[in-house]
């Protein structure tokens, strides 16, 4: 049971966002930047990052669901699974395992990221603007997954929930709702 | 913020929000939670100028913002930001670590479900400002009298207010800014 009344027929982040649209607009648009705006690092390798902060924080609704729109973007589910069990061993160029690496040290403090892991990743030809965008989506995952779980929200095991908020993710990113409750028991 | 602009929109309106407007809990109070996360995640930085936007608030009280950073059970503030503190606390070290009782126990202290809802997120969201300061190795300055004017300034002005300093100025007629 959620710590707080959230609406009831909505899952995870989507029912703190309708509890609180207010603050729901600047982390929408914040998601919406890092993960589906243009950039040299394609939604993919985004998505991919963002569902391994997720994994190594726990949180359950924020992997499957970054993970299911990792999956729409990259046409391999397998892939996901491995970037959340072993990243090292995934069909993924070396520069990305790179910036996992960072990711990895900016989930357990922002003080872990050494200089040898940027300048690994800027050897596989990472730039500035890399750099800075995986530091804070891996920092801004350590947000979403604490509020998605701080407030105790409704996390679904359905698969087919996850698989159709990909696909909106993907296709349509983070402005809009992903969740359609026609499509809902 | 001024390398990022457009990432530094998104995160300057949460924090305006989330400190700076209206509330029932009070800019002191929630400049106090933004300071004790930053303390616990040991983040320069954000524990001294949030500590300072919180004095500006509470009349210079620079003593009451170190009790709550060092231990806030003791702190001269209410029982219930001290139940709130908990919460932030817990959030800090992970989501799923706040349980129902630590809720509950803010609820007999008189908190509301926004109040409680917002020191969630102040919490995370505090989570996430640190990583990004410090995870980017900036540059600190250690010079308290910067970050009391600093502190003024901003708990007057607000961060969208304040971000206009660093950040390229485009369209202000046209957004009325």
């Amino acid at each position: 049971m959620p710590h707080i009344p959230l609406p009831a027929e909505l899952p995870g982040i989507s029912s703190a966002f309708a509890f609180r649209p207010e603050t729901a607009k600047p982390l929408r648009e914040l998601a919406h930047i890092l993960l589906h705006e243009p950039n040299s690092l394609s939604p993919g390798e985004r998505e991919l990052i963002a569902t391994y902060v997720s994994s190594r924080n726990e949180c359950y609704f924020c992997q499957t669901s970054h993970g299911a729109a990792a999956v729409c973007h990259l046409g391999s589910s397998e892939t996901v699974k491995q970037v959340h069990a072993d990243f090292t061993q995934a069909p993924i160029s070396e520069k990305l395992k790179r910036l996992l690496t960072i990711a990895g040290q900016v989930q357990q403090g922002g003080k872990k990221v050494t200089r040898e892991a940027v300048n690994a990743a800027r050897e596989q030809g990472a730039t500035d603007i890399e750099i800075h965008d995986t530091v804070l989506i891996a920092a801004a995952f350590c947000m979403y997954n604490r509020y998605v779980d701080g407030l105790a929200t409704w996390q679904p095991r359905d698969e087919a929930m996850y698989a159709q908020m990909g696909e909106h993710l993907a296709r349509e990113g983070y402005t809009t709702p992903s969740i359609r409750l026609d499509e809902k028991k | 913020m001024a390398f990022r602009p457009e990432t530094a929109k998104p995160l300057n309106e949460l924090a305006e929000l989330l400190l700076h407007a209206p509330n029932s809990l009070t800019p002191g109070e929630r400049e106090l939670i933004a300071t004790y996360v930053s303390a616990e995640n040991d983040c320069y930085f954000c524990q001294t100028v949030h500590g300072a936007i919180a004095a500006a608030h509470l009349d210079g009280d620079e003593e009451l913002v170190r009790c709550v950073k060092t231990d806030f059970g003791s702190a001269k503030i209410s029982e219930k930001l001290k139940t709130l503190l908990t919460i932030a606390g817990k959030v800090q070290k992970g989501g799923k670590q706040v349980t129902a009782a630590d809720v509950e126990a803010a609820r007999t202290q008189g908190a509301t479900d926004i109040e409680i809802h917002d020191t969630v997120l102040i919490a995370a969201a505090f989570c996430m400002y640190n990583r990004y300061v410090d995870g980017l190795h900036t540059w600190q300055p250690h010079d308290e009298e910067l970050y009391r004017q600093r502190g003024r300034k901003t708990a007057q002005e607000g961060y969208v207010t304040m971000s206009r300093e660093y950040l390229p100025q485009e369209d202000e007629t046209k957004q009325g800014a």
